[in-house]
């Protein structure tokens, strides 16, 4: 008998814990803040986790894993799902034939993203099943729950979370008890899993049987919920809204959704027909609202565009039920982010503002660069981008200011999105040349401190069996002047080869090589 | 101990840094452990960087959203009043504010136990046995902090009441 436990966990802690009890063999990612503690806490908990260079890897990774028979995690924020786009588009397809679980964090009010997209309707976009956890012990269930139905209908399962679900604790309860899965073998199926044309058209049709099979499944057996109540109204909602709306509105119906693609439509119209008025309340776009409108059900309240930004809370809610779209909450005055005392970055950036550069940047802590005092950066807009737009710039801009041009990644960036920048850059180089600065703390230190391929060190902190060089690897692509700095101790060097290089018509590469005072902090603390 | 049928909300705010993760993670794993239903919510990430941060503990028997709504803060732990004042817009009425200024924090042997300390001064208005608010600090620190740890609590504890 294994004794039924209750603890205070995150959302992630609860994933972890549930990919752990679901025998998940193998967790992947790239850190993406609010998903990142998951595969930390896995491999706390004694699971096999590790942090791929990107998010397209790791959920290729955990597709092989699927393929062999395993049940594999692959984690990600909601933005890191767009990289890793191209495989579950098929992976759709293909299905799997042991488990996959891939857990997006979505960051409605962007905390700490540049968008605020909803995976929803990427998911439902690609034909792959969607969970909403709307507290810890859902993430815990509906983790377990999507190993489960991964395997029962052989397709990757999508959990989406968001921000206050990732790191807000609330209680879990759970048997302290692993499942032990079959040892992964691999059985020839060609057609199944080699998307040609041939096989992929039936594969599509497959997908869509299936898609119908686990719509049936939902309306009948789906983790949903529903709680009568006063006729009036009737709220349908699902995710941590779910828990705003009952604080807002104790006294309506509700129609909670858990399982959100394929939505049970069916399910909630009967729902539906027990009160005057349905009003739908979720998180970022109304994916469900369009969806049970479009369905013909004549209760449903349009939902007004102000509720798709932002996140929301239980005034915001309060104000959608009441019709009251100027709701606006006090503003709490606050002070931003910014780099650390002693942060390298700040070194790294003093140059390029001193030369004049146009910098196209990257994403990391160094984009608070952007901001006053350095206003250093003057674009930023995905992981890797800084290379390809800084080409861009260059090959239309008159040539005074093409020269200006200067892209700036940080280390972990660079190996997430970096490499096949410098292969554009190589192949089609700008006829002013190109200048790439690398701002190498040595860690992904935006979403704290995590490893990469170029540390040295495994997700763990242990040693990796290979440290990726960026010097090496930028002369091996082909880029003729790489040089490395230290930009405190060498600023004045830095400066001028800069200038130099800025000046000819070749491409450079600059190592600004100083760790992260936080990183160093922890290293020298030993973990 | 008399369970509290309504809902108190605590935020503690201060900037990236300053333990205020540190110390609503004790302090909801104490009202957790006292039998409560609890929610804490945060947000981390970029706010890490030095920039204003601030975290929701909700309590009660049956606690709902993780975020306090607007008004309904019982009390404000301000650990930065500077910044963390700015919060004050957000309080019910008869909120409790508790910043540095109630306790002698010249008399911490580690600055960076401010958070503790304010703990130690929301312990006097929270009926739970001082020993468990000490067992539960201990948790969470290295045993070479935990001496400097207690000594803060007990000196928020302690101070005088305004």
């Amino acid at each position: 008998m294994s004794n039924l436990m209750r603890k205070l966990l995150s959302g992630n802690e609860a994933v972890a814990l549930a990919a752990k009890h679901a025998g998940c063999a193998l967790g992947i990612g790239y850190p993406g803040t609010p998903s990142t503690e998951i595969l930390e806490n896995f491999s706390i908990l004694g699971g096999s986790a590790e942090w791929a260079p990107n998010e397209k890897v790791a959920a290729e990774v955990a597709l092989g894993a699927a393929f062999a028979g395993s049940s594999s995690l692959v984690t990600m924020k909601h933005v890191g799902f767009n990289v890793s786009q191209d495989l579950f588009f098929t992976a759709s397809y293909s299905g799997v034939r042991g488990a996959m679980v891939a857990v997006v964090a979505d960051d409605p009010g962007m905390a700490s993203s540049q968008n605020e997209q909803d995976t929803r309707l990427l998911a439902r976009a690609g034909g792959l099943p969607v969970l909403e956890p709307s507290d810890s012990q859902e993430a815990y269930d509906f983790t377990k729950l999507a190993f489960k139905l991964s395997r029962k209908f052989s397709i990757p399962f999508i959990l989406r979370t968001t921000t206050r679900i990732a790191h807000s604790n609330t209680i879990v309860e759970y048997l302290d008890e692993s499942q032990e899965l079959p040892a992964a073998d691999y059985h020839k199926d060609i057609a199944s899993s080699v998307m040609v044309p041939g096989h992929a058209k039936p594969a599509h049709l497959k997908l869509r049987a299936k898609y119908a099979e686990m719509l049936a499944w939902n309306e009948k057996d789906g983790p949903n919920k529903t709680i009568p109540g006063d006729s009036r109204l009737g709220i349908i909602s699902s995710g941590v809204a779910y828990m705003h709306a009952r604080e807002a509105a104790p006294e309506a119906g509700f129609f909670k959704v858990g399982f959100s693609n394929p939505l049970p439509v069916g399910k909630i119209a009967e729902f539906a027909k027990n009160y005057d008025k349905c009003i739908v309340v979720e998180e970022g776009e109304p994916y469900m609202t369009e969806l049970l409108r479009a369905a013909g059900i004549p209760n449903i309240a349009e939902r007004e565009e102000v509720w798709r930004f932002d996140e929301l809370n239980v005034d915001r809610v309060k104000a959608q039920l009441s019709g009251d779209t100027q709701y606006a909450p006090k503003i709490i005055k606050s002070k931003p982010p910014q780099l650390c005392q002693g942060c390298p970055h700040v070194f790294s950036f003093k140059p390029l503002v001193e030369l004049g550069c146009i910098v196209a940047g990257d994403i990391g802590c160094y984009t608070l660069a952007a901001m006053k005092p350095i206003s250093g950066m003057d674009m930023q807009i995905c992981m890797g981008a800084s290379i390809g737009m800084g080409i861009g710039l260059r090959k239309v801009l008159p040539e005074d200011k093409a020269r200006k041009v200067v892209s700036v990644i940080g280390d972990s960036t660079f190996m997430h999105s970096g490499l096949t920048g410098l292969l554009e850059m190589v192949y089609n180089p700008p006829p002013t040349g190109h200048l790439v600065v690398v701002v190498d703390n040595s860690t992904t230190a935006m979403t704290g401190q995590q490893e990469h391929p170029g540390t040295g060190r495994k997700l763990d902190h242990t040693p990796a069996p290979h440290t990726v060089s960026i010097e090496e690897v930028a002369k091996a692509i082909g880029v003729k002047n790489v040089a490395v700095f230290n930009p405190v101790r060498e600023a004045e060097a830095m400066k001028r080869y800069i200038e130099e290089k800025l000046a000819v018509n070749e491409l450079t590469l600059v190592v600004s090589r100083q760790v992260c005072v936080l990183a160093a902090a922890a290293r020298a603390k030993g973990k | 101990m008399q369970k509290q049928r309504k809902i108190t909300n605590i935020r503690i705010a201060g900037l990236g840094g300053m333990g205020v993760l540190k110390a609503s993670l004790i302090l909801s794993e104490l009202l957790f452990e006292e039998g409560f239903d609890v929610k804490k919510a945060e947000v981390h990430g970029m706010s890490q960087r030095g920039g204003s941060i601030s975290s929701d503990v909700r309590f009660g028997d049956n606690v709902l959203s993780p975020m306090i709504p607007e008004g309904q803060i019982n009390y404000l732990l301000s650990l930065q009043p500077e910044w963390s004042d700015a919060h004050k817009i957000s309080l019910a009425e008869g909120a409790i504010v508790i910043s540095p200024a109630d306790f002698d924090a010249s008399k911490l042997k580690n600055s960076k136990s401010v958070n503790v300390a304010a703990l130690g001064v929301l312990s006097r208005y929270l009926d739970i046995p001082e020993h468990r608010w000490l067992e539960t600090i201990k948790k969470f620190f290295p045993q070479k902090l935990h001496a400097a740890n207690e000594d803060a609590f007990l000196l928020g504890r302690n101070s005088m009441a305004k």
